[in-house]
């Protein structure tokens, strides 16, 4: 166990995907929720910096490209947090509660 | 990395995460994942990834745990706490994650790369701001840009959500 390798990275990185979606199955506030789909976004995040710094090219350099696209995620979850927590705040005026069980107008 | 240091860091990223999922509290869960982030960045730092870990810190563990902080006091959350976990959905929750790990694990066992130590690499010092810097700037102009647009438009979003209906 002296020796990292990909593995290892991609297996943190697995099973902290895997406890942000036990979250969002588990949970039922609505904001913990939000909070668990964070956590797999990270986890991607992860994932995509070890396979980075695992290739490197001829220049002797990591791969840039997986973490340019780790700074676009990041942006676009920025964006994605503002806007989620936009409508939760709209709801919450409109129903009184964050609790996704006491929202069922569109359930069949 | 020093393999201490990646056990250390990625333990407490996972420790910190089960406490997310199971605190009733809903500030306690966003602190918990502050504490996530900030050993993810960690991770990302052991990486060589300085540029990334230092945007982790400044985004997700600043200004998008406070949004998330800010929101929780604002709504005054209190009553939820009382809940029970639903049984039916706490069963196929656990069946569901338990055969993702099992997927999971299966794959990496007969994923040929993943065996590979840390490559070295062909430079002394890493320059890695400059390096995404200059990838962001030639290659991924236009994504850039369009990324600009997305993040107008999320504000304006918001700011349209967030207004107060007029009668």
């Amino acid at each position: 166990m002296n020796q990292l390798t990909l593995n290892h990275y991609l297996l943190a990185s697995g099973l902290l995907f895997s406890l942000g979606f036990a979250g969002v199955m588990l949970r039922r506030n609505i904001i913990t929720i939000f909070m668990c789909l964070e956590l797999m976004l990270n986890a991607a995040n992860l994932s995509l910096v070890a396979f980075s710094r695992f290739h490197v090219g001829a220049d002797g350099l990591p791969n840039y490209n997986a973490q340019v696209l780790v700074f676009f995620i990041i942006t676009v979850a920025a964006a994605e947090v503002a806007l989620g927590l936009a409508i939760i705040v709209a709801l919450y005026r409109a129903r009184q509660t964050t609790h996704v069980e006491d929202i069922q107008s569109l359930k069949f | 990395m020093s393999p201490i240091l990646f056990w250390v860091f990625s333990a407490l990223m996972l420790a910190f995460g089960v406490s997310v999922i199971l605190n009733r509290d809903p500030v306690a869960s966003a602190l918990s994942l502050v504490a996530s982030f900030l050993c993810l960045s960690a991770l990302f730092v052991g990486l060589d990834a300085f540029f990334i870990g230092v945007i982790q810190v400044l985004v997700y563990a600043g200004a998008v745990m406070v949004l998330f902080l800010f929101i929780i006091m604002l709504l005054d959350l209190r009553a939820e706490k009382r809940r029970r976990f639903n049984k039916l959905a706490l069963v196929g929750g656990s069946v569901v994650t338990a055969l993702f790990v099992g997927g999971l694990l299966q794959v990496l066992s007969v994923f040929p790369a993943g065996a590979q130590t840390f490559p070295a690499l062909g430079v002394s010092k890493i320059d890695d701001v400059k390096q995404v810097g200059i990838t962001i700037f030639t290659r991924f102009n236009l994504p850039f840009q369009t990324v600009g647009v997305l993040v107008l438009v999320a504000s304006v979003g918001v700011i349209v959500l967030s207004r107060r209906q007029l009668k």
